[in-house]
């Protein structure tokens, strides 16, 4: 597997508008004549398939849900960062650039980043031109607000919904070439498998979720806007649906995967209930502002939490972080309530959460101010829990919710698969080992709105597409390969449901695999997995046929691609012997427990090539060099 | 007129038409309200009332043409609220040919889902007070002039009077929703979050349309009105 | 606090199917859980016996996706006002009581299977007019156009909507009103949105016509069923723009 960055030369100021100059260009009149599939329609796969669309391509473009605006980009509430320094608090472009590589933990690559940072400026723009009502301050210009430790003001926010409406902004502008006829959309359509043709990327095979027809579609080039894996772990505040096949698939049809283990825990989410949770409810970092956490400092302790002194509370973050305290990073704040709950002092009926204490805040500043704060989040936790958090603390516990990790990509965002563009969560992004907030918004549609449409152009410029049919000896050879595995998961008729495997695959991956890791558990995780695999593969049972919608069907074949991805994870988290962003090998860390990063061996993306199911793959290494921001280690105390 | 009919081929077209014509007929009737209460300023002075509507327009039009004039108007507006009434409910119908085995009612007030059979009722009560006032062919005392006589004759038949205020609550409750909802038709918003003025000016109406007209039969049969 | 319940679940195999109620008990139903979560304990059972799973959409489960939605006790999104289905927790319910539970109905969105409807009609609405033409690349910048604080606020009321289809759940005429005219409220507040305002209004209320949605009888059941507190105020605004648009030519040379 050859892994060519082809990041250009120059400054890094001058790289992206130099590069842009060398692209080829499609003529304007033969753009037409190209067509481009996009899979998923969240912020990237939108943006992206009505950029390219309004270019003159022609697009088609596939979600899994009734309708484009289900994407789960829209459950994003904090806010989308850019360097406009509209607050002329010192922010600027290369600031971004810096915190960015810096909150990855030095993982990312420098060109990407800083070019992220550039089209910052411009997605801000575009999305104020489509009518995205972002907040505003009463002189009528736009509001910033400081989010995920950064030291200025540079997120802009749309109520604690920006997600939903900068997808509907993405969506409305699909819309109208949907309208126009420009896009022909897919909705209720799986992407189940990708057709290669000559070694290029040249469609993919779906599921007709209402009617189950499974058939191909082709084009000249592919683009997978798929989103991430955390329902790897089964309980994530990812939505239901969001899986990992479209890339697991293209994944087993050569392209690289780079960097699985880098996901994202975040710190405040709603602990779960009840054997029968099914997903896990964020709660916006920004309660963190006032309220602060603590565990009772004895095991065991039953009393609630008015009967607990002042004396026997722990205020571990405060305690261990005096200088950031509650505000400390969501990786580190993650893996101390995960030590508190591991030490017996968990709280809640199933001792599963640290408690998020607003009791202080609410003599200091009144019911009114934290109301008007966080009134809207104070509401949502007491629909789901029933606890009024005016009155009793919050609970709390960290949760999958990001992942990193994705299909290998060059600046031009092509994977290693001539022809396959990988854009958004689904592929190994500019975030390194750990995202900051606000930026997963920013990437997508810098991805999807400015960055594919030109890199596209260049690869289809330049390569001689030969007619291809459904006839072709390729392309129904995957499709006849899909048939069966579908065929196969109808047929095995065993005793156990598909969410019942799943949760254990999930509670494996979240023991061994989750805040903390190590040599021993991963090992271990690496011999359930395919055991558990195993089982599923001889005593599943999917109800129902194949030719209408089954929506234990369609969870059957997410989960089989979970089963694999899952393996890949552990063992990426077990080759790389360091700690470093969202990745935490409890053997690299520092005497008080902080992480540590070995730089000389592992300053590089870990690309895996898959050989075959039941072989290890292949580890390539694309090594990272840091030019302008150098390696240091993070400290918060 | 090409506009009109463009709208009217929406929805909100023919709600609009509903609207128009609804603004009319509420115009009749607190015109013909305040006519009504001529009578207690006593016989004379009412007979004279009626017998002006007759006149009414001279010497431009000649008589009963005015009259006539209006009652043309009038007929039109009844027939287009109707009609359009008619077309609404068959698209609603249609809007959903499978119902829910259970549902609740949500709506802001128990006025706005007597609208249908409400006007219904309506029109029964218009045809019945022209055939016993105007007409005079369900009138058993009734003497073409004596408009005063046939008002107190009329409502000292006990049922005629009951069936009279009945149709007024249903007239109410009309205008309840209708005032609020044909307001909302023409776009006129109110804004909620200061407190909405269209509500109060629709129970304002409603109460004075009904307490206006049942001024009569009440009169008439607690003796007041002889 | 666990309970039992009794379900009665519309069950449709497919679009051409009639469909029917069918009961089953759900017993030790954990009251922290939410609904959904409930039908999927009621699910995990009747697949471990064979048999189909009901069919429902849900996605995000946070209330902000606008995928799930059903009919509870002849309320769209169940009893607890301003909250989607997947928001609602069972301890608004009581030991022993009879849930019914059915999809959306109206014509213009067909049952595809048990509770799923088929809503691309609202797609179409915004297909037919619903954005503001702004091609990638053409903005200018962000803050070359002030917009007063309350526009702006009064917007994004509007443009929370989830899409969720409640509000045609809830009206007796099926009406697509209050979708319809939060996008058009959304769109049309904005400064950057007046350009299209009165061609958009136009077009979507045609094509919103043409879907064999009800009219609206300002009944107020949309307001009272939407999980996120659209305002039927919005559809006062609509109407007002059609009948500018299509009475005073208002976004036409003759209007300027």
């Amino acid at each position: 597997m050859e892994l060519n960055a082809k990041i250009p030369g120059g400054s890094i100021q001058e790289k992206w508008d130099r590069y842009r100059f060398d692209l080829k260009l499609v003529n304007a009149a033969n753009k037409r004549k190209y067509s481009v599939i996009m899979v998923g329609t969240g912020l990237a796969g939108a943006s992206g398939a009505a950029s390219l669309a309004e270019l003159g391509y022609q697009v088609y473009c596939y979600s899994y849900h009734d309708s484009p605006r289900r994407a789960h980009s829209i459950a994003a509430q904090g806010g989308i960062n850019a360097a406009k320094n509209y607050q002329n608090d010192g922010d600027s472009i290369y600031r971004l650039f810096y915190d960015t590589v810096k909150g990855g933990d030095f993982r990312a690559r420098e060109a990407n980043v800083y070019r992220l940072s550039q089209i910052s400026l411009n997605i801000i723009d575009q999305c104020v031109a489509q009518g995205v009502p972002f907040a505003r301050e009463y002189s009528g210009y736009l509001s910033n607000r400081s989010f995920g430790g950064a030291q200025v003001s540079r997120t802009f926010y749309a109520r604690g919904q920006t997600g939903q409406q900068l997808l509907l902004g993405a969506y409305q502008a699909l819309a109208r070439q949907i309208g126009l006829g420009t896009v022909q959309m897919f909705p209720r359509t799986e992407m189940l498998d990708m057709i290669l043709v000559n070694g290029r990327a040249r469609g993919i095979v779906t599921r007709n979720l209402v009617t189950g027809e499974v058939r191909s579609h082709l084009a000249d080039a592919v683009v997978l806007a798929t989103g991430g894996y955390s329902n790897v772990f089964y309980l994530s505040t990812n939505a239901k649906a969001c899986n990992t096949t479209a890339i697991w698939r293209a994944y087993r049809r050569g392209a690289g995967f780079a960097n699985p283990c880098y996901t994202q825990i975040h710190p405040t989410c709603i602990p779960q209930s009840g054997d029968y949770q099914s997903k896990l409810t964020l709660m916006s970092e920004s309660l963190r502002n006032d309220g602060r956490i603590w565990v009772p400092k004895q095991p065991g302790d039953t009393r609630t939490p008015p009967q607990i002194p002042e004396s026997e509370r722990d205020y571990y973050l405060e305690r261990i972080y005096p200088s950031y305290g509650n505000l400390s990073p969501r990786d580190i704040a993650s893996r101390r309530a995960k030590e508190a709950v591991d030490q017996g002092r968990g709280v809640g009926e199933m001792k599963n959460g640290v408690y998020l204490d607003f009791a202080e805040a609410l003599k200091r500043l009144g019911n009114t101010v934290i109301g008007e704060r966080y009134g809207n989040l104070f509401e949502m936790y007491e629909r789901i829990t029933g606890e009024n958090p005016y009155e009793v603390p919050m609970r709390i516990y960290p949760a999958p919710h990001y992942t990193m990790g994705g299909l290998w990509v060059d600046y031009n965002l092509m994977s290693t698969i001539p022809g396959l563009y990988v854009i958004g969560e689904a592929n190994f992004s500019d975030h390194g080992a750990n995202r900051l907030g606000a930026s997963a918004l920013m990437q997508g549609l810098a991805d999807g709105y400015f960055i594919l449409p030109y890199t596209i152009g260049d690869y289809l410029a330049q390569g001689k597409f030969e007619r291809i049919d459904s006839g072709h000896a390729e392309v129904r050879a995957v499709e006849d390969e899909t048939r069966q595995r579908y065929q196969k998961l109808l047929s095995i008729n065993g005793k156990r449901t598909v969410d019942s495997l799943h949760r254990e695959l999930g509670k494996i991956v979240w023991d061994y695999c989750g805040m903390g890791r190590n040599d021993a558990g991963l090992k271990k995780a690496l011999e359930q997995i395919p055991k558990l695999r195993d089982e599923f593969w001889h005593n599943v049972r999917v109800p129902g046929s194949g030719d209408s919608l089954n929506q234990a069907l369609e969870k059957a074949g997410r989960v089989a691609d979970f089963f694999e991805m899952a393996e890949l994870l552990c063992r990426d988290a077990l080759a790389r012997e360091e700690s470093c962003g969202g990745h935490f090998r409890e053997e690299s860390q520092t005497e008080d427990g902080e992480a540590r990063r070995d730089d000389a061996r592992f300053a590089h993306a870990a690309v895996w090539e898959f050989t075959g199911v039941d072989k290890a793959p292949t580890r390539h290494v694309e090594p990272l060099n840091f030019e302008y921001v150098k390696p240091a280690t993070r400290s918060y105390k | 007129m090409r506009k009109i009919l463009d709208l009217y081929q929406t929805t909100i077209g023919k709600k609009l038409v509903m609207a128009s014509t609804g603004v009319v007929l509420l115009l009749f009737v607190l015109g013909h309200m305040f006519g009504n209460l001529k009578i207690f300023y006593g016989e004379e002075k009412f007979n004279h009332y009626a017998e002006w509507l007759r006149v009414m327009g001279a010497p431009l039009l000649g008589p009963t043409q005015g009259l006539w004039l209006a009652r043309l108007v009038l007929l039109g507006c009844v027939l287009l609220h109707m009609f359009t009434a008619l077309q609404l409910t068959i698209l609603s119908y249609q809007a959903r040919e499978v119902g829910y085995q259970k549902q609740h009612r949500i709506t802001f007030s128990y006025a706005s889902t007597t609208m249908r059979w409400g006007g219904v009722v309506i029109l029964a009560f218009v045809i019945f007070h022209l055939l016993h006032l105007t007409f005079g062919s369900v009138h058993p005392k009734f003497v073409a002039g004596s408009v005063y006589a046939n008002v107190i004759n009329g409502f000292k038949v006990w049922p005629v009077a009951v069936g009279y205020l009945v149709a007024q609550a249903a007239l109410g409750f009309h205008l309840y929703h209708g005032v609020w909802s044909g307001l909302q038709t023409f776009g006129i918003a109110g804004d909620r979050r200061q407190g909405d003025w269209r509500r109060p000016l629709s129970v304002v109406t409603a109460l004075i349309v009904v307490v206006g007209y049942s001024a009569l039969p009440i009169s008439v049969m607690a003796g007041w009105l002889k | 606090m666990l309970i039992n319940l009794t379900l009665h679940v519309w069950r449709q195999k497919g679009p051409k199917d009639n469909g029917r109620f069918v009961t089953y008990p759900a017993l030790q139903i954990n009251t922290h859980m939410s609904f959904l979560e409930m039908l999927d304990v009621v699910n995990e059972q009747l697949m471990e016996k064979g048999e189909e799973p009901i069919a429902f959409e849900h996605d995000c489960r946070e209330g902000i996706c606008g995928s799930c939605g059903v009919m509870i006790n002849g309320l769209p999104h169940g009893p607890n006002p301003m909250t989607a289905t997947c928001q609602l927790h069972m301890r608004y319910f009581k030991d022993g009581d009879e849930i019914w539970i059915e999809p959306w109905r109206a014509k213009a969105f067909p049952v595809l299977r048990d509770l799923v409807v088929d809503r691309s009609a609202f797609d179409r609405i915004i297909q037919s007019g619903g954005f503001i033409s702004a091609n990638t690349g053409n903005a200018p910048e962000a803050n070359a156009m002030p917009i007063p604080k309350q526009i702006a606020d009064r917007s994004m009321d509007a443009a929370v909507c989830i899409g969720c289809g409640a509000c045609v759940a809830a009206c007796p005429n099926a009406s697509a009103m209050l979708f319809t005219s939060a996008k058009v409220t959304h769109l049309g507040l904005l400064p950057q949105g007046q350009p299209e305002r009165y061609e958009r209004v136009q077009r979507m209320i045609a094509r919103m016509d043409q879907e064999g949605f009800g009219n609206c009888s300002n009944h107020g059941s949309c307001e009272a069923a939407c999980p996120v507190g659209i305002k039927v105020d919005f559809i006062a605004r609509l109407n007002r723009d059609l009948l500018k648009a299509k009475l005073c030519g208002a976004g036409t040379p003759s209007a300027v």
